[in-house]
């Protein structure tokens, strides 16, 4: 009895008091604390990562293929080894997938040069290469866009004048950035045939300005990431070595 | 009965002489109370600390080590809040094999009080970071994000008071423009709403009907942006608003070398912090109260 009185009292008392007398701010102290190797670990975090971090170690580092050289994307001025790689993995890992659920091919593949993370790197290939260059969760998906769209995706291809990853198409430009000749699997583009454009789900939602994915015919989820087709890529490949080709170029 | 009214009215009258006489006390002699908020921002995934061959952030970071500073920090002081502004997911394997289930985990085992949601954390869906919602045992803040129509609904809160040692510390959450910056299929039906204008709500109701002594706004807006100054930041939204006391941003990558005090629309100073990326810097801001009206009279002082 008593203690319940006492505990109602102080909260009375404890309330009064705010109610009367507000706290004040007198002063601010702020700074920056460096998290270096001085710090000792918490042993109980530690503990906690260390069979995460050794599965995902075991699982990055067994070796997949071998890379005789460097392949950066911004060796290349309209298309990079690195990024034909990128877009060739997703064509030749993609289009048994589409095939299979639809009847028909892929018939080109846009990426974007901004999506290339990191570099190829001289020497053993491993799943962590996979990671760096492509870090991010996009998912293949093929749009279905007749040859008129695909005028729009040229005209963008030809203004930005950046090497961004293509397969299957191929396109010429003259000295004045004009379209010289666009070709889709060595044949001229058909106005009103359907064409089966593999990118990804992050272009397609018109980032990078690449507003001509829509409208369009038809739209493809794979289920199938990006990253996953270089890593099916590097497996399927004892070495990698891509190169600079005449997909698409400028006539100088 | 009626001696037991008695002996309660007995009871009642001691205990109140005796608490009287601690009440009076603390009138004229309370000491001042001290209030820490250690926060990061942008920390992606980075759970282990960078190598010995990672350029200037080598052998930096780390969240073992975050974990035992803070827990020295808390044992000095115990009145402290622990708070990221954003940008929890994306940048290492751990994320792209877990799904920020780890991230979650560990915060919550750094005892995190709250975080706001990044650009970067709906990187696996709206739907992706709700499912790692069980994982987190601290709240998730943000005020300008509408998530009525998600999945989300009801898993976030606009604000949240905290008391420490009597002091209450209203905290709210700022999120980014999603439009352009994080496909449409990944934030779906998330509304983003006027930073600017949601802050005047929050200030308002953080202050007069919440009656906090602090106000800090948890923002994933951007510091700053030079090239765009129309496009909302920190330091915008700093020289807008009034009453809040710190901002904890994000987004931008910032590393200052020291909390910024920006001058608010009534002229009062705002501290606007960031700690750059990665784990690499614990943000740590120290708030000095004081019962006695007199000193604050004079206005604070600010040590940075
Ligand atoms: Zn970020």
């Amino acid at each position: 009895m008593r203690l319940t009185h006492l505990f109602f009292l102080l909260i009375f008392f404890v309330f009064s008091n705010c109610k009367e007398q507000n706290s004040y701010l007198t002063k601010i102290e702020g700074k920056h604390i460096v998290i270096t190797d001085s710090l000792t670990k918490n042993k109980e975090v530690e503990d906690f990562i260390k069979p995460f971090r050794e599965h995902i170690n075991n699982d990055l580092d067994s070796i997949l293929a071998y890379s005789p050289k460097i392949c950066s994307k911004s060796d290349g001025e309209l298309n990079t080894a690195i990024g034909n790689f990128m877009a060739d993995a997703v064509y030749s890992e993609s289009n048994p997938i589409f095939k299979s659920r639809t009847g028909n091919n892929i018939d080109m593949v846009l990426l974007n040069h901004g999506g290339i993370r990191a570099v190829l790197p001289k020497g053993n290939i491993t799943k962590r290469q996979a990671y760096e260059i492509m870090p991010f969760e996009n998912n293949v998906v093929v749009v279905a866009l007749k040859g008129k769209q695909i005028d729009a995706l040229l005209n963008y291809l030809k203004n930005k004048k950046k090497a961004h990853p293509i397969s299957q198409l191929k396109l010429t430009l003259d000295q004045s950035y004009n379209i010289k000749e666009a070709t889709i699997k060595g044949k001229l583009i058909k106005k009103d045939k359907t064409y089966y454009v593999a990118t990804s789900d992050y272009l397609y939602g018109g980032n990078d300005g690449m507003y001509f994915f829509k409208p369009n015919d038809g739209l493809y989820v794979l289920d199938y990431k990006i990253r996953n087709a270089i890593i099916d890529k590097f497996n399927k490949l004892d070495t990698i070595n891509p190169m600079i080709d005449d997909r698409f170029i400028q006539i100088k | 009965m009626k001696r037991r009214e008695f002996i309660q009215q007995a009871s009642v009258g001691t205990t109140l002489i005796t608490l009287g006489g601690v009440g009076l006390q603390s009138f004229t002699s309370a000491p001042s109370k001290k209030i820490t908020i250690l926060h990061t921002n942008d920390v992606h995934s980075h759970i282990d600390a960078f190598g010995p061959n990672d350029g200037r952030n080598s052998n930096k970071g780390g969240i073992a080590r975050r974990a035992s500073l803070i827990e020295n920090i808390r044992k000095e002081n115990p009145n402290t809040l622990l708070l990221d502004a954003g940008d929890i997911f994306q940048g290492t394997p751990y994320f792209n094999y877990y799904g920020g289930k780890l991230e979650f985990k560990l915060m919550s085992m750094l005892k995190y009080d709250a975080a706001t949601i990044g650009n970067h954390d709906f990187d696996n869906g709206i739907d992706g970071l709700f499912a790692q919602l069980p994982h987190a045992k601290f709240q998730f803040l943000s005020a300008n994000y509408d998530f009525s129509n998600t999945i989300m609904d009801t898993h976030t809160k606009p604000y949240n008071v905290f008391i420490k040692d009597g002091i209450k510390i209203g905290v709210f959450g700022l999120g980014i423009k999603l439009e352009g910056l994080v496909d449409k299929a990944m934030y779906k039906e998330t509304k983003y709403l006027d930073p600017i204008e949601i802050s005047q709500d929050m200030t308002r109701i953080l202050k007069t009907e919440e009656q906090c002594d602090l106000i800090i706004c948890l923002s994933h807006l951007g510091y700053n942006y030079k090239q765009n100054p129309d496009k909302i930041s920190d330091l915008k939204l700093a020289a807008a608003t009034k009453n809040i006391d710190l901002i904890i941003g994000g987004h931008t990558h910032t590393f200052l070398s020291k909390p910024t005090v920006i001058k608010n629309s009534e002229g009062k100073n705002v501290l606007v912090n960031q700690v750059g990326c990665y784990g690499i810097n614990l943000g740590k801001i120290d708030f000095y109260f004081d019962s006695k009206k007199n000193k604050s009279a004079n206005g604070k002082s600010i040590i940075i």
